[in-house]
């Protein structure tokens, strides 16, 4: 019966911290994002328009890693046996990617312009079982001054 | 040493090409480590210990492909890519390899 006890409370503790973490955090990407819309980013190798003699390029990259809450894991278990979308998991690696790229561009705030973006999801837990959920999610890219 | 992802140092020439350096590291997180990653997952959000250890881990795969690179007298590295494998559990791998030129 505590087993119980403990296993509800737990999810509930990660339903709840695990929410204002990510309100939380989409609020400061939001913020963020909206700071570094003047940098001009693009997944090509050539640069977007003229750009003129440039001086330095140098690679540049950025990352991160964020782990789920255990209420998603016990939601994600469920959907795995009728399947379909697992929005959880969806917003986990959607917030990590934007994250990641947020952090490359605020790693050379001088930079005229990014080019050759490439972004690598990795796992210190594949070999694991699904002990621990998280997704780790690298950004890199050549950073051009003018 | 200039490094980049794509095929060239913009404003620069290749004049000499040597070929394929790489660098790689297998890192393990050690318990403490591992201890508050398991805390975190309840909660979720950012496992800063995880962050810093693959950016270490970064850092010591590049010096390792910089330092190749250097020994075969070149002074820049084009075509940059970072690949990532886990070889075993708890325990995650870099691998940064990229084609060593010479530029003017």
């Amino acid at each position: 019966m505590w087993d119980l006890y403990f296993l509800i409370s737990l999810i509930v503790t990660g339903y709840i911290f695990g929410q204002i973490h990510e309100r939380r955090h989409y609020a400061s990407l939001k913020k963020r994002e909206l700071e570094m819309m003047k940098m001009v980013m693009t997944s090509s190798k050539r640069p977007l328009g003229e750009l003129g003699p440039i001086m330095e390029a140098k690679l540049v990259q950025g990352g991160v890693v964020i782990s789920v809450d255990y209420f998603k894991r016990i939601v994600t278990s469920l959907r795995n046996f009728f399947g379909g979308n697992i929005r959880g998991y969806e917003t986990l690696v959607d917030r990590a990617r934007r994250e990641a790229i947020l952090r490359l561009k605020e790693s050379c705030p001088d930079a005229t312009q990014i080019i050759n973006l490439r972004l690598e999801t990795s796992s210190i837990y594949k070999g694991r079982g699904n002990q621990i959920g998280s997704v780790e999610v690298l950004a890199y890219a050549t950073a051009l001054y003018t | 040493m200039f490094l980049t992802n794509i095929e060239e140092v913009p404003g620069k020439r290749i004049i000499a090409c040597y070929g394929v350096v790489s660098g790689s590291t297998v890192r393990a997180k050690h318990v403490g480590r591992d201890i508050m990653a398991g805390l975190k997952n309840i909660f979720g959000g950012e496992l800063e210990a995880y962050t810093e250890l693959l950016s270490e881990a970064r850092e010591q795969a590049m010096l390792r492909m910089q330092q190749q690179a250097e020994s075969l007298g070149a002074n820049a590295i084009v075509n940059v890519r970072f690949s990532t494998s886990s070889v075993t559990a708890g325990a995650s791998e870099i691998y940064i390899y990229g084609t060593a030129v010479t530029v003017e």
